[in-house]
């Protein structure tokens, strides 16, 4: 799972009614090496919730100096585009878990791909 | 019932129908994934997706990532959302580049609002309409979709589903719960006449109306296929009749006569009478 993805998941459990962010519990990660793109870097940046990425890349220790506060004028920036685009497409979760902030309740992720199935009572 | 043996949602629940071997075959199949790449190709030319500018995309049902396949040639990113392990395990496999993760349709999606430019999913859709477990509703489980995605994408963004419907209750049933959770649009059908080239399309807008594109083949007239005969509207009589005279006129008379000649058959003599026309009676 990439944290791109992370920073887009939200639980569903009934009753839950923000669920956001997850947290990680992860005990694999691994970098896999994607081409950068620049112009899908820059498009994806308003629409990620900074704060839970920075936590995120914190939580498995690849946070490397990315600012808590995101950067003005970041579309010509391309240090930092590069650095965002490591922590948003290169890091990966493979084994390990995210866990609901408001119910607790935990998917599990094996191989990369995380479970998100939800048992009948929770539906 | 006849057919129904022949639809794999009657047979049991996704994620017990496409196990080990049934994966297998989406990765092995070369007919299989042809068809499922030309599939996908339409369903994105559809999407409407602006040009030269890589898109975040979701693929609902998204399998051994067929589909998803398409969508980074085209320098798209996705995410890929299916129930099935054993497909997901053939898409790893396969090294797809998108996200994966097991979900179930019929649960919604787990996404924050407004994170896809766009959604598409191939052959997934008519799962839904089953339910395979007690508490299972498909009206609910189709609006608990509906619902979900119409937040998860962003304004202005499409949606294109490709089905194949068993029936229009069904398809009703489909259409009526996307409008319900908010959304505009509706069914493109590729080939009407054609039994086994027809594909549906169910194109979703979120947020803004549009004109819902056409479907291929269904106007006659300005698009030509090469290999085709068109069809003009007029008959042609007797102008390719080649080497044969006009019926019943008087070279044709002549010509019979003379056949039945040929075959020894009792033929009045030719004369300046022959094949003449009556003088009025009155």
């Amino acid at each position: 799972m990439k944290l791109l993805t992370h920073n887009m998941l939200t639980s569903h459990v009934k009753g839950v009614t923000k669920g956001y962010p997850l947290l990680i519990k992860a005990t694999e990660v691994k970098v896999n090496e994607v081409d950068f793109n620049a112009q899908f870097v820059s498009r994806m940046i308003p629409k990620l919730e900074w704060s839970a990425l920075v936590q995120a890349a914190e939580e498995l220790g690849h946070r490397q100096d990315l600012p808590a506060e995101l950067v003005p004028e970041y579309e010509n920036n391309e240090e930092f585009l590069k650095k965002v685009h490591r922590v948003l497409l290169e890091v990966e979760v493979i084994e390990g878990s995210l866990q609901c902030p408001e119910s607790g309740r935990e998917f599990p992720i094996s191989r990369g791909i995380p479970n998100m199935l939800l048992s009948e009572d929770e539906v | 019932m006849t057919s129904s043996c022949r639809r794999p949602e009657h047979s049991a629940p996704p994620e017990v129908y496409y196990n080990e071997a049934e994966a297998k075959k989406y990765s092995q199949n070369s007919r299989m994934i042809e068809i499922q790449t030309q599939m996908s190709e339409r369903a994105v030319e559809l999407l409407n997706l602006p040009e030269g500018q890589p898109c975040f995309l979701l693929d609902v049902g998204c399998g051994s990532g067929l589909s998803g396949d398409y969508l980074s040639e085209e320098g798209h990113y996705w995410v890929g959302v299916d129930i099935s392990t054993a497909m997901l395990d053939v898409a790893l496999d396969r090294e797809v580049e998108g996200d994966l993760l097991v979900g179930d349709m019929g649960e919604g999606m787990p996404f924050r609002a407004g994170t896809f430019d766009g959604c598409v999913s191939i052959s997934a859709l008519q799962w839904l309409c089953n339910a395979d477990k007690r508490s299972h509703s498909p009206p609910k489980r189709l609006y608990t979709f509906f619902s979900t995605l119409y937040s998860s994408l962003s304004r202005g963004a499409r949606a294109v589903f490709q089905l194949y419907p068993e029936n229009s209750e069904q398809l009703e049933l489909i259409t009526t719960q996307a409008m319900r959770a908010g959304f505009g649009g509706g069914m493109v059908v590729d080939y009407p006449n054609s039994s086994k080239a027809k594909k549906f399309f169910l194109c979703l807008f979120a947020g803004v109306t549009g004109a819902l594109p056409k479907g291929l083949g269904a106007e006659t007239s300005d698009r030509a296929v090469s290999n085709q005969v068109q069809y003009s509207g007029q008959r042609c009589r007797f102008k390719n009749m080649k080497g044969k005279s006009v019926k019943k006129g008087r070279d044709w008379v002549f010509e019979k006569k003379e056949r039945r000649r040929r075959q020894g058959r009792e033929v009045r003599a030719d004369t300046k009478y022959t094949a003449r026309q009556r003088k009025p009676h009155f």
